[in-house]
């Protein structure tokens, strides 16, 4: 199940890491009630960079990622992304989250509108983009993750690979820098995640700046420049794919591996 | 079977088998009535006892409906006439009442010759309503839905023409306040003071400016006083008025008892918990004794502006939690979906969240919404003159002392067709925004 492997060779001229921070995160803390879901959380996320974080269930992977663009709020430690950092202030919030693409293991597409709709609603409400000029941003954007004829539908008529499609199409038309990926595969029949995968390769291609929390570690190889594990709300181990997945050094991470990867 | 089945029945299939049609006998009107009313002995002695009932049911009361007399000036001379023509004794309904009463039915005691303001606003009112509930209609005509209240206000009161102008101008007022502050001073200060300006200048310049624009060029058409209203014409515009402005009131009191901010949810939360723990009548009672008490003397307040509110408020608490119940059944995902876009609060409701949530809840909006235009019968308690008082109004009359079934017959068949206009309109409605499931 996480391992399926692209066949094709990654393009990987654009994939350049610059030493421009995108992410910054200093002893970030959250809790849920009296539940400590993350603790002393450090990451600097470099401009370019594919981080892969993965970890078994509960360990606050999908959490972190949340709370960069505060779907999820952190009560202690610093987020600062694009220079501008998280605080409650609401202005900042919403340009964060406008320059920060998201997609969610449920799509979460608006099912009330089409395709179409549902890619330039956010460029027209919120970047007051005209109207046509974000109808052709988004067809742009369509046809690139290869759907372009399914414009007029409705989400419900859509196979989930497709409408994982839509969702990250309808991210990109809002012209992101980052863009956060929370188990974007988890819902999907086998046959459709390689298409899904297929799409944020090519997105990778282009040097998109992502974080990724998944299980797909044939995609950790191929794409990603680090690798996160996390367990019990901490950063256990991080390194390159290579090397986490060849020599991971701590124990914790050696029994998740050998557990996900070892039938 | 042996062990070795598997190996020695090897099966590729070479072609696949195309999609045929169910064999025929599967089909047809036959079918349905043996399989729905005569699929076996129970289900066949229930249908000939239905049958037997509803043949019993509508040989009573047929003869009496369409034996109906129609030409009468009271009811004893409806009884001549059929004694004369039927016999002693036998059943026929007396529909002269109808013919000789319809118009105060319907329009009370307001002047007879002003009959044609009311229907005139009829019209305009179905011509204004009708861009709201298609949408193929030009999304132009909307301009003229948001100018028709004034305009029927005018047509069903009367006075200066100015008055209703000058009311009108306190919502351009409000408007203009928040299109200029918006920018300026931010959303929320815009909204405060776009809110409260016009009621300002409701209180105490609307009045003046009317009279003066009067002094200057006099328009205006005969008044009728609130007392002549009466009939269908009095349920249509209490329940019109509550329809439509409970709605917004409702969605607002359930995004507020959605709300994080502390006080605007216990406001609603105690609002609606309130407002719908008592009986309607309680508050029609509050709104035509009490609110006199704490009013300054002197102010004559509308008794139907004050049913009005009350309606309107009593049917927003009800609305308030069939929204709420709407917007509880959306998953959390579109809430995220929309934020993590950069959609503030408001476009996120009005963009994503609002659309679905209400379109799951137009059944139990609807059902408000019947429920409320039932209900302004009730205002009969509080002495308007609703199709009930004016049925007991007509009764006290020599002529038609006694009658009774042809008048609640009249008055529950109106009933029952704008009642079940609404309902068909609901069902319209969902199919329309059906969209492709998942």
């Amino acid at each position: 199940m996480t391992d399926t492997t692209t066949a094709r060779t990654i393009d990987r001229s654009h994939m350049q890491v610059s030493d421009e921070v995108a992410i910054e995160i200093s002893d970030m803390n959250k809790w849920y009630g009296a539940f400590h879901v993350l603790r002393d959380i450090d990451l600097t996320v470099y401009r370019g960079e594919r981080i892969v974080i993965c970890g078994p269930s509960g360990s606050g992977k999908s959490t972190l990622i949340r709370c960069i663009n505060r779907l999820e709020e952190h009560q202690a430690g610093r987020i600062v992304v694009d220079g501008t950092e998280l605080s409650s202030d609401l202005k900042n919030i919403d340009k964060i989250r406008s320059e920060v693409g998201m997609c969610f293991q449920h799509f979460n597409l608006f099912p009330h509108l089409t395709i179409l709709e549902n890619c330039t609603l956010a460029p027209i409400w919120v970047r007051k983009t005209p109207k046509r000029e974000a109808e052709e941003i988004a067809m742009h954007f369509l046809e690139k993750v290869k759907i372009p004829e399914q414009a007029h539908k409705y989400p419900g008529q859509l196979s989930g690979g497709q409408q994982q499609r839509v969702a990250i199409a309808r991210s990109l038309c809002m012209k992101p820098r980052i863009m956060l990926f929370d188990e974007p595969t988890s819902a999907l029949d086998p046959e459709m995640i390689k298409e899904v995968l297929d799409t944020m390769i090519e997105l990778a291609e282009e040097g998109m700046t992502m974080l990724c929390v998944t299980h797909e570690m044939g995609f950790a190889r191929q794409v990603a420049n680090r690798v996160i594990f996390m367990d019990q709300g901490q950063i256990v181990e991080q390194n390159e794919p290579e090397a986490f997945f060849k020599a991971p050094k701590s124990d914790r991470t050696k029994l998740f591996l050998s557990q996900i990867l070892g039938h | 079977m042996s062990d070795t089945h598997a190996q020695t029945v090897s099966f590729v299939r070479e072609s696949m088998i195309p999609q045929s049609p169910p064999p025929t006998g599967n089909r047809g009107a036959v079918l349905w009535l043996r399989e729905n009313l005569f699929s076996g002995w129970l289900n066949i002695l229930l249908t000939l006892v239905s049958l037997y009932v509803i043949w019993w049911a509508l040989a009573h009361t047929m003869p009496w409906v369409f034996n109906g007399i129609w030409n009468a000036g009271s009811l004893s001379e409806c009884r001549e006439i059929r004694n004369a023509t039927m016999g002693e004794g036998s059943s026929a309904a007396c529909w002269a009442v109808l013919g000789d009463r319809w118009q105060q039915l319907m329009f009370g005691f307001y002047p007879r010759e002003l009959y044609w303001r009311p229907v005139l606003a009829l019209v305009i009112f179905l011509a204004a309503i009708a861009p709201v509930l298609f949408a193929q209609m030009p999304r132009r005509a909307l301009w003229f839905t948001a100018l028709s209240p004034f305009v029927m206000f005018w047509l069903l009161w009367g006075g200066s023409v100015w008055f209703p102008v000058s009311v009108g101008l306190g919502f351009v007022l409000g408007w203009a306040a928040w299109r200029a502050l918006a920018p300026l001073a931010g959303n929320l200060v815009a909204v405060i003071v776009a809110a409260l300006l016009p009621v300002i200048y409701w209180l105490y310049s609307a009045g003046p400016l009317a009279r003066e624009l009067e002094q200057a060029v006099a328009l205006s058409i005969e008044y009728v006083p609130s007392q002549d209203f009466g009939g269908f014409m009095l349920s249509f515009i209490i329940g019109i008025a509550g329809i439509i402005l409970s709605l917004p009131l409702g969605i607002l009191l359930a995004l507020g008892r959605q709300s994080d901010l502390f006080i605007i949810n216990k406001i609603s939360v105690g609002f609606i918990e309130i407002i719908r723990g008592v009986p309607l009548i309680v508050w029609l009672f509050t709104a035509s004794l009490l609110l006199n008490y704490f009013l300054p003397p002197g102010t004559n307040f509308d008794l139907m502006l004050r049913v009005i509110i009350m309606v309107t408020l009593f049917a927003a608490a009800y609305i308030a939690e069939v929204v709420r119940g709407g917007l509880a059944a959306l998953p959390k995902g579109q809430y995220e979906a929309a934020d993590a876009l950069g959609l503030d609060y408001w476009k996120a409701m009005r963009l994503i969240i609002l659309p679905q949530a209400l379109k799951i809840s137009i059944p139990g909006i609807v059902n408000t919404f019947i429920g409320l235009f039932k209900d302004t019968t009730l205002v009969v308690f509080i002495g308007l003159f609703d199709p009930i008082g004016l049925s007991n109004a007509i009764r006290a009359s020599v002529e038609w002392n006694g009658i009774y079934w042809e008048l609640f017959v009249f008055i529950g068949l109106l009933f029952f067709i704008c009642c079940f206009s609404m309902s068909r309109y609901s069902l319209y409605l969902e199919k329309k925004l059906q969209r492709g499931h998942k």
